[in-house]
Formats: C-alpha cells, sequence, structure tokens
C-alpha cells in the first residue's frame, strides 16, 4: 500500500491505460502497434493497480487461474484461427459485407477502416488477450509470493 | 528536420547521464526510477529513428513492467 498521492493518481489514470491498451489491440493493423504492444500496455496498468494498492485487494477481482484460463482460450483463438485459414478464410475477409461489421470499403487507398484485414484483427486480439493474461499473471504471482500468500494452482 | 537533429545529440547525452545516475545511486528506489527514465528515453529514441513499434513495445515492456517487478522485489526485502 503506497501513499495516498499514488493511490489518488492510480485511480484517476488506470481506465486511460486500460482503454489505450485496447485501442492499441484493435487497431493493430492499421496503425503502429499490435497485440503484444497494446497487451503490454494493459499489463502495465494491472502492474501500477498491484504496485499501488495491496497485491491481497487485487487478487479479489483478479484470479490466477481465471488468467490461465484466459492465457490458454487465447493461444486456442489463434491456432483456430490459422486452421479456420485451410478451410475457408485464406484470401477471404469474412468480416466484412456483413451487418455487424460494417459496409465493404472503397477499393484502393483508403485513410483506413477497422475490419479490412481479414483474420488480422482476430488474431491480434488472440495475441492480446495471451499477453494480457501472461505479464498479469507474471506481476501478481510475483507479488503474492513476496508478500507471503499461498497461492492455489 | 533542426530539431530532430538537435534530438539526436541531446537525447544519448541524457541516456548516459541516467545510465551513469544508476550506477552511482546508493538508495535503490531512486536507481529504479532512473532505469525507468532511460528506458522511457529510450522508446523516445526509437521513435525518432522511425520504429514506432519497438517504441510501443519498449515503452510497454521496460518503462512500466520492468519497474514494476523491480519495485515489488525491492519491497520485499529490507530497505537500506
Amino acid at each position: 500500500m503506497m501513499s495516498k498521492i499514488v493511490r489518488t493518481i492510480t485511480n484517476l489514470f488506470t481506465p486511460f491505460i486500460f482503454m489505450f491498451g485496447l485501442y492499441v489491440i484493435i487497431h493493430g493493423h492499421i496503425t503502429p502497434g499490435g497485440g503484444f504492444q497494446g497487451g503490454a500496455v494493459f499489463a502495465s496498468g494491472i502492474a501500477l493497480l498491484i504496485v499501488a494498492f495491496n497485491s491481497k485487494k487485487v487478487q479479489k477481482h483478479l484470479k490466477e487461474h481465471h488468467l490461465s484460463i484466459i492465457e490458454s482460450s487465447g493461444a486456442l483463438m489463434f491456432i483456430g484461427l490459422a486452421f479456420a485459414g485451410l478451410a475457408f478464410t485464406f484470401f477471404f475477409n469474412i468480416l466484412i459485407g456483413s451487418p455487424i461489421f460494417g459496409q465493404i470499403p472503397p477499393e484502393g487507398s483508403n485513410p483506413g477502416f477497422i475490419w479490412t484485414a481479414g483474420v488480422i484483427p482476430l488474431m491480434n486480439i488472440a495475441v492480446g488477450l495471451k499477453v494480457i493474461a501472461g505479464l498479469s499473471a507474471i506481476v501478481l504471482v510475483m507479488a503474492l509470493s513476496s508478500s507471503n500468500v499461498r497461492i492455489e494452482e | 528536420m533542426i530539431e530532430s537533429e538537435l534530438l539526436h545529440i541531446v537525447i544519448p547525452i541524457l541516456l548516459v547521464v541516467c545510465a551513469l545516475l544508476v550506477l552511482i545511486v546508493n538508495d535503490l528506489i531512486i536507481a529504479t526510477i532512473a532505469l525507468g527514465a532511460l528506458s522511457l528515453l529510450l522508446s523516445l529514441e526509437f521513435f525518432i529513428l522511425q520504429a514506432p513499434d519497438v517504441a510501443i513495445a519498449e515503452a510497454g515492456i521496460g518503462a512500466a513492467i520492468t519497474t514494476a517487478i523491480f519495485i515489488i522485489a525491492i519491497k520485499a526485502t529490507k530497505r537500506m
């Protein structure tokens, strides 16, 4: 538990850090960044929470086995998307043209629409989930084990 | 760009100053903060050299998570 200044600044800044990390993940194929960079930014927000508050208080909302489940699901999503390329997403954009994700963008150079790169945004989201869960689990387990809390498997 | 030429001179000097500060200072917390400042300056240098991907990764990993891990490790030991 750090001082009141650190806690107040953490309360102010953490939503913006999370928002920026998710922005970098989702816009990974049209702006600099991607799954790994956005996940690192998001996990740095969680590390800020763990350093500023007590690690036991963070552990009430962020269990370690939940992080393990998120990490495994990110890896499975990446592998599943890669094998889906063999069947029906090879050279074919499955996201565009459907009523959920918007209209077909014009051909040629355009300012960059989000759902334009085939399965690359979905793969960025999978890598982002894996990196968020992995880096958060590293910092959380280190903080918990240094404060003499028994970690369940 | 004139400012870019100037920044190419100023930022490596500040990098060396931060690295020497890490070596000289006795307090571990101050050394950790200086290491974080070194990472932030390094990410700024990557950005000026037109590698924004590496800059974001360096700012996330080097300046934030490494500092957090060092601070957790220092809190677990006795403060000198």
